[in-house]
């Protein structure tokens, strides 16, 4: 299954400046696993030492939210579009 | 977006903007600028902070990708991010810049401590701060 992936600019860096890359995989952890192979050091700023989502990333899939779905287990198909989109958050303390 | 230098907010943006702020109080008020091809700001999009703190934001998962949704349709670009400290100075805490996800925006702060408020302007990368001048400048005509 290929899906479309859109990569924020924090992370471009390491997909050598591309917004946007296709992978292959059934899930989006699968997804995940194929950004890891083709540019390491993603996965790290995405999950967690357990495997789970760092608490400022969310993604969706398509117009979801995987948390609210399967979570990283939520399955993909062809033409999907994952974003990976960091939290805008802060504050004065 | 223009050089990151000088932000040129128009009368009518920054006074959204304000206005926003000042109607979320005590709490703090987040949103986003979005910028028209030509880099000039050209709407404000308000976001419910979803964690109603007077000293904390996070912006409500669903409302933020429906606005850089929105932002990405219209054919926008994603101008500037702003929030407001209720309480204290508007400069960037650092919670603010370790959070600073989006470089490509600047980060505006809206102090609320004083009446009038007091807007400042940052770049903010890899937790490096920079200050850029904010200038308010008039609405072009349509």
């Amino acid at each position: 299954m290929s899906v479309v992936v859109r990569i924020p600019t924090p992370l471009r860096k390491l997909t050598g400046n591309q917004g946007e890359v296709r992978e292959e995989g059934k899930t989006v952890r699968e997804i995940l696993n194929g950004l890891e192979s083709h540019y390491p050091g993603i996965r790290e700023r995405l999950t967690d030492e357990s495997g789970e989502l760092r608490r400022f990333i969310n993604i969706y899939l398509n117009e979801e939210d995987i948390r609210f779905a399967e979570g990283l287990d939520t399955t993909v198909k062809a033409g999907d579009e994952v974003s990976i989109i960091p939290a805008i958050a802060g504050g004065s303390r | 977006m223009e050089e990151k230098g000088e932000i040129h907010l128009p009368r009518s943006i920054f006074n959204e903007m304000l206005d926003h702020c000042r109607s979320c109080r005590p709490e703090e008020a987040c949103g986003l600028l979005a910028a028209d091809a030509a880099g000039k700001a050209v709407a404000v999009i308000p976001v419910t902070n979803s964690l109603h703190s007077p000293v904390r934001y996070q912006m409500d998962t669903r409302e933020q990708f429906d606005a850089m949704k929105r932002i990405r349709q219209q054919g926008w670009s994603l101008f500037a991010i702003f929030h407001s400290h209720p309480l204290s100075e508007p400069a960037p805490s650092p919670t603010d810049i370790r959070q600073a996800f989006y470089p490509e925006a600047y980060m505006i702060i809206v102090g609320l401590e004083n009446d009038p408020a007091v807007v400042r302007g940052f770049v903010v990368e890899e937790g490096r701060v920079g200050e850029r001048p904010l200038r308010v400048v008039a609405d072009s005509l349509p």
